[in-house]
């Protein structure tokens, strides 16, 4: 191997380390907010993925529909969980943010139909199907379950996860796709020649988390999502609806997935299942920040990236295992530090 | 647990048996929901008893079907033979996973099971030995005095004798010493901790026992299909497996067998339906499944099999016979004559937490055949104090000892050992056990009994021995018509009681009890009162934490009274009474 | 026990709560699991009120404050405002201008002094919090030296303040305040009702419950006495506190 290899591997470990950061965020939030290990996270990559590559290749994509089955569940279960107090104001609102909105995506990429979009259009189109699917579950699954130990929720996310696996096959076949580079052109530095696509890859996520950063550091709303994750009780003494903190949690991740999913695509074929896999890869790294901390786990994020493009290379054939049994060294610190375990009542 | 359901299941299998005609795609479908129980059996003690989940169990199934198939077809096994190395092999691996996590708290277990289910499945599709993502084919099929088992039907046979053996082992092993641990190990398992119990070990038995359940199931399976690939070791079968174990009734080894049949039944008919009605195969028994296992979680989490009971018994419960022995228990050895130090010594006891002092230079003890009782307001280190002498925290400076032996460093069980028992302020109980069950807890170090010998059914003359020990000391306590209630239906005060029965079948020298009265009513308060004279009077000490002045006046010997951390009185009921620092503490300031 | 007959003064079973009650809990009971912890308990309060609930531990006041916030779920009627909340999680009655200081603070630890203040004032409009912030501000000096310091590094009278603090930024019409004094120093107990005096002067009507029955009951204007989750005596606070059947009731005679 020389340096030429090797500043290619790194490249492309970056690059899907870059990924395996935004995703390792989404899940940091999602377990500080809401307590849930979110195991379906993976599956929003791969809808997005899907998604947007049938929108690029101007297709209606399945996920249209599906929101709309969201959608609707999510009011049935909203309504009947208030069925005592309705009142008209209350069923417009719940109808509009839950049958209207998907049903005016629909809408509007249906009018948009084949004609050749520009990427930003198609990564907002993405956004707009896959990002409401996250609070549209929550409200499905996890807001009923409110005050379960964090084992209930974990085993209800793994339920939406076979449940999401099933509904991509149903909705998007099983058929892979793959879009085109996000970026055509590529950047010569010296030696390396850094591809198009990995710059947008770094751009957005640097971008990305620039303004996650922004959201929980300046504006109000984001310090209150930030108080329902350190003390939940606190926040609804202020008055903070602790369940709206949980669905912009939500929304935030599906976003995040979809995003990375977008990402991801031009440089590999996703298929309906092919998401777990790489939400995995986040999970590796949030572990190693305890599912706490978002710096650790940025970092962890490229290591796992690295060690993978170094796998992928020496030992093609054992990529993931190498890359899932890093999760065992991070065990056994933990396992070393933790002198009693936790006392978990419940 | 009631004897008809098990007649009925009995019968059943029995008829799929011996009756002819039977179509063979049933016997096929009752082999895969016997294999399936096995593994969800172990599922069961692992997470509905033992409070860990694991979603990797099909790759245990993994490895014992492929330690078979490894052993029979490349070195000649017979199959046999390989049983012992099956296990061997499952136990091994079980037990290297298991040492990384149990001590963890409890969503890394489910998380490194994900993991390694994952990179175990990929592991058994990559090596050239395994045969990569083909498998292995030509398994020899079992065989007994050269009569191959090679049938379906045979195969029936061979897996259900070991699936009822495994549940009957199982059940014996809950309904023993080591079960009790296993059952306390829920909530925290802090209880059991001070009563001797060790908790890591005991999730590490439990991990391992649960392995080896599955690898057994991969070994019938090995045998039964005479050929393994990997598909049916990924992660996707090991969520099967716990979704099984969470709808049958993760707290009751049945759970597995109707959750395992449910399952098994449910997913062949959505296998069957589905095409029919929207003309493809869209896997759409996965999203039934996740959305049952949901709607399960939002409304019934325990599960099928209490409701199943329930419906059958109408909600009583069983009244259990007092047990009796022939003979008791060793009882501790008694304190050497002429012993004139004091049984419990705490010297200059401070704790620090990150630079606050809760508890500063306190000293006082505790004689033989007294009752101390330590006072003072909300916040005045009461609790912290309590905690430094029974071993739950560690001291930051200052020693304790008792009976001669100073303490070490934060070890419940340490003090078990020693001697102390103890009762919690929020009453620790393990809810689903009997009030017999819960004190014979209380006995954990006065036996032996191990994990083995349970299984098998040989510590019935010990058990015998802890149970008459425990009943005895419900009867001390006043509780005998409630012993075979589950101590979470008992009101309060009683449950203290419990507590206490608990705390009096580790035959202390000192019983060490939080808060006894709080929440109590007035005459609960006064039998709680005579209760401690009268084990005063048997030579006992006793330690109490308690807010409530009225109780302790007139049961008191000497009370120690504490406020921000630190002493400031000590002396007879009569003198604290009338002590200015202690009214000012109790009333309030004159500001 | 000390089965005192409730005094003469309120004997009315249901203690005539004028349509001007800014709070009134009618026949509140709260069960732990099998434990009763509040039995059949009404109480209320005035606009410009200080009533204090005062009782040994274990009987029952914190309970009954959580269950008017709507933390633990309790029976009997709640009258806020004139708004029936029984039915309203904790939040919506944050909105309607009830406001606990919990026993245990519940503050957001990892969080600057100021963030915790601003989210405090979640339910005003920004104008409101900014001039809201300056008044807790003014009142607490405290905490505007230790604006930008995280709540968690803060010594156990400061994180007090700073709990009454935030409670104060939504400006509520109740405060409620659950042992305000529990593990304090004297010398920051006295400043904590110094501080309880201050508020009253401003109009602030607070619901006090309290183990240091002699502060309490100097604050208050009137009160009532638990005991096994039940009121059983009640009067003005000048009363009570000459009352000796309230130090039995602490010192056991």
């Amino acid at each position: 191997m020389d340096a030429t290899i090797l500043l290619f591997l790194v490249q492309d470990g970056l690059t899907n380390g870059a990924i395996y950061a935004l995703l390792g965020f989404a899940l940091v939030l999602l377990f500080t907010v809401t307590r849930t290990i979110f195991i379906p996270q993976g599956d929003f990559v791969a809808y997005g993925a899907l998604t947007y590559a049938l929108l690029r290749a101007g297709h209606l994509p399945g996920t249209v529909k599906l929101l709309a089955v969201f959608g609707a569940t999510a009011l049935a279960v909203e309504l009947w969980s208030r069925r005592r107090d309705l009142t008209p104001g209350f069923i417009a609102t719940q109808c509009a943010t839950k049958l209207g909105v998907p049903l005016a995506i629909w809408a509007v990429v249906a009018v948009l139909g084949a004609a050749p979009r520009p990427v930003l259009l198609d990564l907002a189109l993405t956004i707009a199907i896959v990002g409401p699917m996250g609070p549209y579950l929550y409200r499905i699954v996890f807001q009923p379950l409110g005050g379960a130990t964090v084992l209930t929720l974990f085993i209800a996310a793994v339920a939406v996860h076979i449940a999401l696996i099933a509904l991509g096959l149903a909705f998007f076949g099983p058929e892979g796709q793959r879009a085109p580079a996000l970026i055509a052109t590529s950047l010569k530095l010296g030696p390396v020649v850094v591809s198009g696509q990995s710059l947008a890859v770094y751009a957005t996520t640097i971008l990305l988390t620039a303004a996650l950063s922004a959201f929980f550091a300046l504006t109000l709303r984001g310090k209150a999502l930030h108080a329902s994750a350190v003390n939940a009780l606190g926040a609804r003494l202020v008055g903070i609806d602790t369940h709206v903190s949980a669905k912009i949690a939500f929304a935030l991740a599906a976003t995040i997935g979809a995003v990375s999913g977008v990402l991801i695509v031009p440089m590999t074929t996703i298929y309906y299942d092919s998401g777990f896999v790489i939400g995995l890869k986040g999970f590796v790294a949030a572990i190693f920040g305890g599912l706490g901390s978002f710096i650790i786990t940025g970092i962890a994020a490229f290591s796992v990236g690295i060690v993978e493009a170094l796998a992928s290379f020496f030992a093609s054939s054992f990529k993931e295992i190498i890359v899932f049994s890093l999760i065992i060294p991070v065990l056994l610190v933990r396992s070393a530090r933790s002198h009693h375990g936790d006392d978990e009542d419940h | 647990m009631t004897r008809a359901p098990l007649v009925a299941l009995l019968a059943v299998l029995l008829a799929l048996a011996v009756v002819p005609g039977i179509p063979p795609f049933w016997i096929t479908l009752a082999n895969n929901i016997g294999l399936a129980a096995l593994v969800t059996l172990g599922l069961v003690l692992l997470t509905g008893v033992g409070g860990m989940t694991s979603f990797g169990q099909a790759a245990f199934v993994g490895i014992g079907a492929y330690t078979t198939a490894v052993l029979t077809t490349v070195y000649g096994l017979s199959p046999w033979a390989s049983l012992p190395l099956v296990l061997l092999v499952t136990g091994f691996v079980a037990a290297l996973l298991g040492l990384m996590t149990v001590r963890l708290p409890g969503f890394y277990l489910p998380l490194g099971t994900i993991a390694w289910g994952i990179s175990l499945y990929f592991l058994f599709g990559k090596l050239d030995l395994l045969g990569r993502y083909d498998g292995i084919g030509g398994i020899p099929p079992l065989s007994i005095a050269g009569v191959s088992l090679a049938s379906p039907q045979a195969m029936y046979v061979v897996i259900w004798l070991m699936v009822l053996a495994a549940f009957v082992a199982t059940g014996n092993l809950l309904s023993s010493r080591t079960g009790r641990a296993i059952r306390a190990l829920r909530g925290g398992g802090s209880a059991a901790e001070s009563f001797g119990v060790d908790r890591a070990r005991t999730k590490l038995t439990v991990f391992i026992y649960a392995g080896l359940l599955a690898g057994l199931s991969g070994w019938l399976y090995a045998h039964l299909q005479r050929s393994v690939n990997p598909t049916p070791f990924g992660l996707g079968i090991g969520i099967e497996y716990l979704f099984m174990a969470v709808l049958g009734g993760a707290g009751h080894i049945w759970g597995a067998l109707v959750g395992a049949g449910a399952i098994v039944l449910l997913k062949d008919l959505l296998q069957r339906v589905t095409p029919m009605l929207v003309g493809a195969d869209l896997q759409m028994e996965a999203v039934v499944f996740g959305a049952i296992i949901v709607i399960m979680l939002q409304t019934a989490r325990d599960g099928l099999w209490p409701r199943l009971v329930a419906l059958y018994t109408g909600g009583h419960h069983r009244q259990l016979a007092v047990p009796q022995a022939d003979s008791p228990l060793p009882p501790r050895p008694a304190v050497a004559p002429g012993l004139t130090r004091r049984l419990l010594e705490v010297e200059a006891a401070s704790k620090n937490f990150g630079g606050l002092m809760a508890v500063k230079q306190v000293s006082f003890g505790v004689s033989a055949g007294e009752i101390v009782v330590l006072i003072g307001p909300n916040g005045a280190g009461k609790s912290t104090t309590f905690n430094l002498i029974t071993g739950v925290l560690g001291l930051s400076s200052g020693k304790v000892s008792f009976d001669g032996h100073v303490l070490a460093d934060a070890s419940p069980r340490q003090a078990a050992a020693l001697g102390m028992a103890r009762t919690f302020q929020h009453v620790k109980l393990v809810p689903d056990m009997t009030v017999l069950e819960n004190v014979a807890l209380g006995a954990h170090r006065r036996a032996r009994a191990g994990t083995l010998r349970s299984l098998l059914r040989l510590d019935r003359a010990e058990e015998a021995r802890i149970l008459a020990d425990a009943a005895r000391q419900i009867d001390r306590v006043g509780l005998t018509e409630h012993l075979s209630k589950p101590a979470g239906s008992l009101a309060l005060g009683q449950q203290r009681l419990v507590e206490i029965a608990r705390a009096l079948a580790l035959d202390p020298r000192l019983i060490l009890l939080d808060e006894p009265a709080a929440g109590l009513r007035h005459f609960e308060k006064q039998a709680l009162a005579e209760l401690l004279s009268k084990l005063r009077a048997e030579g006992l000490s006793v330690l109490l934490v308690e807010h409530d002045m009225g109780f302790v006046m007139g049961l008191a010997d000497r009370i120690v009274v504490l406020n921000f951390g630190t002493l400031i009185a000590k002396g007879t009921p009569a003198e604290i009474r009338t002590h200015p620092a202690v009214i000012e503490a109790y009333l309030g300031g004159t500001e | 026990m000390t089965a005192s007959p409730i005094p003469a003064a309120s004997a009315s079973a249901a203690p005539a709560s004028a349509p001007a009650a800014l709070l009134a809990v009618n026949a509140m009971s709260v069960n732990h699991g099998p434990v009763p912890a509040v039995v059949d308990v009404s109480i209320d309060v005035a606009p410009g009120e200080i009533v204090t609930v005062i009782g040994a531990n274990g009987a029952g006041k914190s309970s009954l404050l959580n269950a008017i916030m709507g933390i633990t779920p309790g029976s009997g009627e709640v009258t806020f405002a004139g708004t029936p909340i029984r039915r309203h999680p904790v939040e919506a009655r944050a909105r309607l201008g009830l406001a606990l200081v919990p026993e245990k603070r519940e503050l957001f630890s990892t969080m600057s002094v100021i963030d915790n203040l601003t989210l405090g004032g979640w339910t005003a409009t920004p104008a409101e919090r900014k001039r809201t912030l300056e008044e807790v501000l003014d009142r607490f000096p405290r905490l505007r030296e230790r604006r930008t310091q995280m709540a968690k590094t803060m010594s156990g009278g400061e994180r007090q303040m700073l709990a009454m603090g935030r409670a104060l930024m939504s400006r509520p019409k109740l405060l409620m305040l659950d042992e305000p004094s529990l593990g304090l120093a004297p010398r920051i107990v006295g400043e904590i009702f110094r501080i309880i005096a201050d508020l009253r002067a401003s109009g602030v009507s607070i619901l006090l419950v309290e183990q240091n029955a002699k502060a309490a009951l100097n604050a208050a204007d009137r009160a009532y006495v638990m005991e096994l989750g039940a009121v059983i005596l009640q009067g003005p606070a000048a009363d009570l506190a000459a009352d000796p059947r309230v130090a039995g009731i602490y010192l056991g005679v």
